[in-house]
Parts: C-alpha cells; structure tokens; sequence
C-alpha cells in the first residue's frame, strides 16, 4: 500500500508540475495577476508530493518490503538500519528521485525567499523550475519507477553495493546533487531574465546568493566523495579523474567562474551576456553530469545498471532544455547592452582572465571525459584518458589563475594602474620567493612542480595578507581602532579571503602529498616491521571477526615514531555474503601534518600478508581547504548587503506597485 | 554578423548531443572475452550429487552442451532459473552446471527445492574454474563446442529473448 501511495504521489506531482510550467509564464506574458500566483502554492505542493514519495520508498527499505523490486535489489534484512535508510539513494531509481527531491525544495526554498522579487519575475523563475521538474518526474515514471513491484515476492533482498555501506556515503550524494540542482535556481534566473528581457545588475544581486549556496554544496559534496575514495577504495588515492568525478568538477569550475562574473555583473554592469551563458552552461552541465553517469556510456567506477531507454531519455530531456535555453540565449542576448567600459588593466580584465581560465580549464575535463566515447563513436578503437593528461593540461592552466587570484582582489576596478599594483605586492611577492626557497632547503628534493606548488600556495597567502594589512591600516587620517576597521570589512570581502585562503590550504595539501607520500607494498610475515623515516610498522597478524552483514580478517598493525608507540591500525577485508564482494577497508591515523594508512592486499603464503603502508604528509590539508572554501562561500551569501537590500527593494516595490500605472 | 557569435553555444551542444546519442548505442562493459572461439580450459571437478564421480572437459567433447554458472547464494540465479527449467524441457543441448563458491547441502538443497534443469552440476567450491572460465559474475552461461571451443558466453541471468533470439540460432548453426 505505501509504496502505491508514493507512486501516486508522483503522478499527482507530475500534473502539478505542468500547470507551474505553464500557468505562470502565461500569466508573466500577459500580465494575469491570478495565474502568476499559482506560482508559489504550486512548487510548496510540488515539494510536499515528492517528499511525500521519498519518504514512501524510505518506509519501504525501513520495513524490508522486498515486495518492491528497488528494495529488494538494494537492501537485505541483516543490513543495519541507517544504512537501509541511506540505500534509498544506493541505486539508480532512488538517486534520481533523490535528484528530484533537492530540485523541488529548490524551487520551494525560492518560492519562499523571493518575496522582494517582482511578480512577474518569480512567475517565471519558478515556471522554468517547474518545467525541470516535469521532465524529471516524467523520467521516473516512465522508466524508472522506484515503486515497481516485484512478483513472486523474495525472502532475502540483494544487498546494498558494500562500498556505499560507509558513513561517507550518508552524506556525499545528498549535498552533491544539492550543489548540482541548485545551480538550477542560477537557470532558472537566467532563463526569466532572458525572457523578460530585465538582464541586468539587479538580477545578478538577485542571482549571487543562490548561486553561492549552490556552490558551497558542490564543494563539499565533492570533498566528501574524495574523502570516501581515499578511505573506501583503499589505494590512497584522493582524486582519480574518473568520468563521474569529472562529471562533478566541470560544474564546479563552471559555477566558480560564474560567481566572479557575477560579481563584475552586479557591481559594473559588464559581462551580462557571458554570465547569463555561464550560468545556463553550469546547470548544463549538472545535466551532463547526470547523463554520463545514469545513461551508462562512460565505464566507471560509480557505474550503475544501464537501460538503454534511460540513457535516451536524458538525452532528449538534455536535447530540448540546453538547446532551447542556448537558442533563448542566441534570440535575446545579442540585444543586452554591453555594460561599464573599463581599462585593459582593471579588475574587470583580471576576473576576465579568472573566468577565461576556469572556462578552458573546464573544457579541458570535458575533453578529456568524452574523447574516449568520441573515438569509440568514430570506430577508433576503445582508449582511456588517463590523470597523466588532467595533470598535464591543469597545472600550466592553474599557475595564472593562482597569480590572478593575488592580483584581482588589489585592483580598482575600471582602470587599475601598473606600477601601483607592483608597488603594493611586492612585499607578497618577494615573500613568496623567500618561503618557498626556505621550506625547499629544509625539506630539500622537492622538485621544479614541488617548487611551483609550494609558490602558489604561498603567493596566495602573502597576497591576501597584503589585502587585509592595507584594509586594517590607518587611513585618511580618521583615528578608528583596528577592530572596528576589522568590521569595516563587508562580510563579502571576507568570505573571498577565506575562500582563496582554502585554495591556498588546498594546494600546500595537494603539493606536499605529491611530493612527500610514501606508498610501500611489502610482504608481511607476522611481527615483521617497516620503517618509513622515524615511522615503524609492527605486523601482528590477522584475525576473523563477525560484522552484522559480512565477516572479515581483521589485521593488527602497531606503529612507533622515535620508538614511541603512536597507534594501532586495524585494516579489513570484508566479505559479503549476499553479493559475495570483498572489501578492502583502510585503517587510518589521521593528523595534521600527516596521516598513517593501512591496507590489507593479498594473503600470502605462510601466514604472511602483502600489507600497503602509506605515509601521506598533509593530506586532510587538501580536504581543510575544501572546507574553508565552503566557508568562505557561507559568509560571503550572508553578506548584509543582501539582507538589507531585501528590506530596501521590498519597500521599493512596493512603492513602485503604488504609483498610478 | 554579430548575432552569429551568439549561436556558437548552441551549434557547440548539438555536435555534443550528436556524440552523446551515437556514444549511448555502444557499449562500454562490452569487453569482447579473450576466451571466444579459443579451447575452454581443461578441469577436472566432483558432481554436485555424487562427490565420488568426477567429470572432465574431455568427458563431454564430440556434443555441443551449454555450461551454466550458478550458485545457491545468487538471487540473479533464482530469477533465471524457470527460464532455464523451461528451456531444459526442449531437450535442445545438454546443459553443465558450474555450481560457483558454494556449500554442497545449499547447493543440493536449492535443486531439490526449485528444480534441477541440468543434466549434472559440477561443484567448483573454491572458484578455481569459474576465474580459468573468467567468471566475474553470476549467473554466466558458455556455450562449447563439440571440439571444447567456446563459441560464446552470455553474462547475467538467461531471459527468453536471448534464448531465442542468440543461443538457438547459434546451436542450430553448430549442428549444421
């Protein structure tokens, strides 16, 4: 009966969304007050109905009804509780009902929070919203119910995929499809602005906050899925540019630039038709992102089940919304004005090159992601592109942004001069050089890429240094106090700097991993030992232990530095009866300068293992500064100039709806 | 002319679209097996209903037979196997069960309980000639020749359409 219940609810969705699709652009067209205000009720009833579903399908995997056949094929009775509530997104049909869910709180969250927006303005953000959703609730039902059924019933279910049986799993799909959806609200915007024709720097105002918030969900979704790989997967790795983890960076690349050209949007009128174009392509290619990954044509690790009726579903939905939202775009774009003139050496130019960068940087992935399907469609042959390319092509293209990134915070807009900005970073600059010369002498061997990475990092640092000195010193010759110049300072600027400072964080974690890890496959016999530095490692065998769904050997593996006793690591490998995989599980000793990494390979003969033992220096620096750059995202969207400004246009509106038309 | 610059987007994304659509025909698991048209590996394994009797390649060359891979444990199996029941019904080919990693009372208890479409199964308890036959999931199904080839396998449960549709034909054509 629940699960029925959930199905209907999905159709009477579908109907809602069809008349929020349609009514209110109607109504935005022809100035009908009543049909506009269908708009709101319409996405509170929408995001009701499909959460109504989602918790249906939940009640299911909480209840084992392996009656359903998602169920059945995604969980299994002896599976723990919270993982049989995580299993609900473990699959392709729950994932995009999951996908569906986050799209319609988006849409409920703008309905909520636009009350300064003009009428005619949500209409038609919401009624593109409402179209997405459409085609989405259209694709589940048609092939890819959740609630199908499945006769005759089964006693036992099929197990959720062991690898996602990890707390990181909880948590890194919802907040990456909450990144990848709500660049749908930055569309949504674009695509109403476009159609009505009102392109300008109070929509990017309205945009910025959406977009940001969309943004920090990306960030942390993908630090999370990387986070997983390298404690889940047990090869160390942190990032491995496969096609899904592609599929999810391309987006962030796009949405970083677009929140820079926002900026410039807002402040200087300029750029509008490359940020309305970013915004459009970074939804875009969320929309990509969801093809490569469910329509089965890219081999991956994430693959999922593929049926070819999804793949060409995706594609016309894909085919129908970019093309129409780009050909939208090739009608009215070439009619908005150009916006503020500036100089050739201004901060417009120099966030100009930012978003130039990260465009091509992104074009990069996208190659590098689709050559091999190209090839393949062309009859030549089956390759694979591999991170030898990505690391090829990324570092020459981040080494200018990152000098970039110094720069543009320092620069006026409009027109900046030469010799002023040099002047001003010259203390960062000659910094830069001393810090990366002093930490290349103590660490010594870390190479020309080393070099260059331990530069960017701290080029970073000193610029932003120099930015928050020359905001806290005395000017003017108005007597304030430090801390209250402190305060001076917007909370957008601060969430910029803590934002890059993460960048800068991310880099030291990225360079120092690089060139200081120490990965060793060595065999094992019980109470050998390896050295790696001060570091010893004492294996004391292996033993079975009982899980609630799995067995597993469970190694004991005892570490000294300077001969003191730092831990004990336990690494496992699980074997899971019900779908007969086995899983290598790290065992960790994580820390601030380095972590200590475990894994158990193959047994070998004798009682002895093949045991991998990483040192990895800095690591979690590289997921720190996903969180910082999070952080800095959340204080720039509660920046106050948002909030008051909601006040101040609300009023305005309001006035302007008062004055005889 | 300006407006054309404004339609590279859009011209971009359908070349996009195009590769996209002929890229979703093809198959990316499709890893043609090294092991088509080539000798299938030479074993020697127990028969599920009596340990004592044991069968060889050798045994069965000079028939064309189907060698299916199963076990007690594989849900895949349960859902595949009327289709098998069905087809064992026809008497068309000979079918060898692989029984995969298994425990022998499950596995002689899952017969007894739903049927045995085989005309014996052969026990492979540690796997040893599920990895030489390649098996990485199951069910699989081979079809070998009368000279030990294997002329081809299908991986996951056996449906009615691939039956009909690539395994008979293909037996028709060896008896030819």
């Amino acid at each position: 009966m629940i699960p029925e219940l959930g199905h209907f609810a999905l159709w009477l969705a579908l109907g809602i969304a069809a008349v929020m699709g349609t009514l209110p652009m109607l109504g935005a067209h022809r100035n009908r007050g009543d049909w506009m205000a269908l708009a709101r009720p319409s996405a509170r009833a929408l995001f009701a109905l499909v959460g109504f579903a989602f918790l249906c399908l939940a009640a299911s995997f909480v209840g084992n009804d392996f009656s359903v056949l998602y169920v059945a094929s995604n969980s299994n009775s002896t599976l723990p509780l919270h993982y049989r509530i995580t299993a609900v997104w473990g699959g392709h049909e729950g994932s995009i009902l999951l996908w569906l869910l986050m799209l319609t709180f988006w849409s409920f969250a703008v309905a909520s929070f636009s009350k300064h927006l003009p009428e005619k303005v949500t209409a038609r953000i919401l009624a593109v919203m409402g179209w997405l959703a459409f085609g989405f609730l259209l694709f589940v039902l048609a092939t890819s119910n959740p609630f199908d059924r499945l006769f005759p019933v089964p006693s036992e279910g099929r197990d959720l995929n062991p690898l996602l049986q990890d707390p990181g799993m909880v948590i890194h799909p919802p907040m990456l499809y909450m990144g990848y959806v709500g660049l749908s609200v930055a569309f949504a915007f674009a695509v109403a602005a476009l159609i009505g024709g009102n392109l300008d720097a109070q929509w990017a105002r309205w945009t910025r906050p959406w977009t940001t918030a969309a943004w920090i969900f990306l960030t942390l979704g993908i630090a999370l899925g990387s986070g997983w790989a390298y404690y889940e997967l047990g090869w160390g790795g942190w990032w491995f540019w496969d096609p899904v983890e592609n599929a999810s960076f391309m987006p962030w690349l796009v949405a970083t630039a677009l929140i820079h050209s926002l900026a410039v949007t807002e402040k200087r009128n300029s750029f509008k038709n490359w940020t309305v174009l970013l915004a459009i392509v970074a939804f875009s290619l969320s929309l990509l992102g969801t093809f490569l990954v469910r329509s089965g044509v890219l081999s991956s690790v994430h693959a999922f089940a593929t049926d070819p009726r999804r793949g060409l579903f995706i594609l016309a939905f894909l085919v129908i919304v970019i093309g129409s939202s780009l050909a939208l775009y090739a009608w009215r774009a070439p009619s908005v004005g150009l916006g503020a003139r500036f100089a050739l050496l201004s901060r417009e130019t120099l966030l100009l090159g930012n978003n130039v960068l990260l465009v091509v940087a992104c074009g990069a992935v996208l190659l590098g992601t689709l050559y091999p399907l190209a090839l393949d469609a062309m009859n030549l042959g089956k390759i694979s592109v591999g991170p030898p390319y990505f690391e090829t092509v990324f570092v020459p293209l981040l080494t200018p942004l990152v000098f970039l990134m110094g720069v543009g915070p320092l620069s006026r807009w409009k027109h900046a001069e030469l010799p002023d900005l040099a002047s001003r970073l010259k203390w960062a600059a000659g910094a830069t050089v001393a810090a990366t010369l002093l930490a290349a002498w103590l660490k010594g061997g870390i190479g020309i890429v080393g070099a260059v990475g331990l530069a960017m990092a701290f080029w970073i640092v000193a610029s932003l240094v120099t930015d928050l000195f020359e905001r806290l010193r005395p000017a003017g010759g108005v007597r304030t106090g430090v801390l209250h110049r402190a305060r001076q300072i917007p909370r957008a600027v601060l969430g910029m700097m803590l934002a890059h400072f993460g960048i800068a964080v991310f880099i030291f974690g990225v360079t120092m991993v690089r060139t200081g890890e120490v990965e060793r496959d060595v065999r094992m016999a019980i109470g050998d030992t390896t050295e790696i530095g001060e570091t010893v490692f004492t294996f004391r065998g292996v033993r079975e232990v009982a899980g609630p769904n799995y067995r597993a050997l469970r190694g004991r593996v005892e570490v000294t530095e300077n001969g003191k006793p730092v831990t004990t690591l336990y690494p496992e490998k699980r074997i899971y009866p019900a779908t007969q995989t086995t899983l290598t599980e790290a065992s960790i000793e994580p820390g601030f300068t380095r972590d200590l990494y475990v894994s158990l390979g193959e047994p070998a003969n004798g009682g002895a293992w093949i045991v991998r033992v990483y040192v990895k220096p800095f690591i979690d620096w590289i997921w720190g500064g996903c969180l910082l750059m999070a952080l800095g995202g959340l204080v720039a969207a509660t920046d106050r100039r948002y909030r008051a400004k909601v006040r101040a246009t609300s009023t305005a509106s309001i006035t302007a709806g008062a004055s005889p038309a | 002319m300006k407006r054309l610059w404004f339609l590279i987007p859009l011209f971009a994304f359908f070349a996009l679209a195009v590769v996209l659509a002929v890229g979703l025909k093809r198959d990316p698991r499709e890893v043609p097996s090294p092991l088509i048209d080539k000798p299938a590996p030479k074993f020697a394994l127990p028969r599920l209903d009596d340990a004592a009797k044991t069968i060889r390649l050798d045994d069965l060359r000079g028939k064309v037979w189907l060698l299916n891979v199963w076990a007690s444990w594989c849900v895949a199996c349960r859902e595949e196997h009327p289709v098998l029941l069905e087809f064992a019904k026809k008497r068309v080919v000979p079918i060898y069960g692989l029984d995969y990693k298994d425990e022998r009372a499950d596995a002689q208890a899952w017969l007894a309980r739903f049927g045995n479409p085989y005309d014996a199964s052969l026990v492979d308890a540690d796997g040893r000639v599920g990895i030489d036959f390649g098996v990485y999931g199951v069910p699989e199904t081979f079809v070998i020749d009368g000279n030990g080839v294997i002329r081809m396998k299908h991986i996951g449960p056996l449906t009615p359409e691939v039956l009909r549709d690539k395994i008979e034909p293909l037996l028709k054509r060896l008896d030819a």
